[in-house]
């Protein structure tokens, strides 16, 4: 394929000015705490929501098979749950999928 | 929250961040060589983008040959969610925190550090936030170099089984609140519901992540938010 330099510079910087003023903008305009009960209700909830939303369901089709998935996701939730770090559980999610693809017939 | 221990905790956090996102920007950099890009384009892009999925679709089109606009546009919708989580994140950081501080640290607000740094207990300074957006940049930047390069020989198990890495920490992050408080489990619920029918609905799968992530996003903190307003101290 030809490369285009020019083309693949200017591209990249409007991707990268775009995702960086959608995260710059908000950040320092909204300086002042926000009084509206409504308004930070809302705000307190959207991290979990937005996390709720990027997991379910998509880590059901993040690894080779939908049974290793759900076997890292129940160890996930279980060390959680005991109060492991996010280390503890990111590691052991991963531990239990790599096992679960190794001795589960595909 | 004393200073000098902050940026070393930021690190801490950081870890497991940087590990999922080797496993994602190594997929990257082994996508993006076999498209045709040469290395140092891949490596601007991980580099001045910190992003998953605009990031993708973004160097998909360049490699077709899209449009500026279609390039700008796409990338908009999909990274469209980082200014819900900027008003957010605003209300998160110290007040006393200088604008061009806060425009610095804005660049790291992805999905991952921004869900890490809210979970904090009381306001978040800048050097909690360096520190933790330290390590998850070199992972970025560093995984896809490994994809990009001859490195890029991890077996396909290994580097499936990393891939949930980013979703256990999620589940982390969610699950000791929807332990404790009643209002975080039915959020996450709803969200996840909405996220469900999205996905599974025929007629509504055409929609791009960018877009569902916002709707369940609004939908779900909206219902939470009328429901169960939050506190003066809560919030």
């Amino acid at each position: 394929m030809e490369l285009d330099v020019s083309r693949v510079v200017l591209s990249v910087v409007i991707m990268a000015g775009v995702t960086y003023l959608l995260r710059m903008l908000p950040v320092t305009i909204f300086r002042k705490k926000i009084e509206n009960r409504f308004v930070r209700s809302f705000l307190a909830y959207v991290p979990y929501a937005v996390l709720a939303a990027m997991t379910i369901p998509d880590i059901f089709f993040a690894t080779a098979s939908l049974v290793s998935a759900a076997l890292g996701l129940a160890a996930a939730i279980l060390l959680s749950y005991k109060g492991k770090s996010l280390l503890t559980v990111a590691l052991g999610a991963v531990a239990v999928v790599f096992l679960a693809q190794r001795l589960l017939p595909a | 929250m004393r200073q000098e221990k902050t940026f070393s905790k930021g690190l801490k956090d950081g870890i497991p961040i940087c590990l999922g996102y080797l496993s994602v920007s190594f997929t990257f950099g082994m996508m993006a060589v076999k498209g045709g890009l040469p290395l140092w384009a891949i490596q601007l892009i991980s580099m001045t983008n910190l992003t998953s999925a605009g990031q993708f679709a973004g160097t998909t089109l360049i490699l077709s040959g899209g449009a500026y606009l279609e390039i700008a546009v796409t990338t908009f919708v999909i990274n469209l969610r980082y200014t819900l989580m900027g008003v957010s994140l605003s209300q998160k950081l110290e007040p006393s925190m200088p604008g061009w501080k806060r425009a610095l640290l804005a660049f790291g607000n992805t999905d991952e550090i921004f869900a890490v740094a809210m979970q904090q207990k009381g306001l978040v300074s800048g050097r909690y936030l360096l520190g933790l957006i330290m390590l998850p940049y070199i992972g970025w930047a560093s995984g896809t170099l490994l994809g990009a390069t001859a490195f890029g020989a991890l077996p396909a198990s290994a580097a499936s089984a990393l891939n949930i890495a980013i979703y256990g920490m999620f589940v982390a992050i969610l699950v000791p609140p929807m332990r404790r408080l009643r209002p975080v489990l039915f959020t996450v619920c709803v969200s996840a519901g909405i996220s469900c029918i999205f996905r599974f609905v025929p007629a509504l799968s055409g929609f791009s992540s960018g877009w569902v992530i916002i709707f369940c996003a609004v939908a779900a903190s909206a219902w939470a938010a009328v429901r169960y307003p939050v506190g003066e101290e809560d919030a």
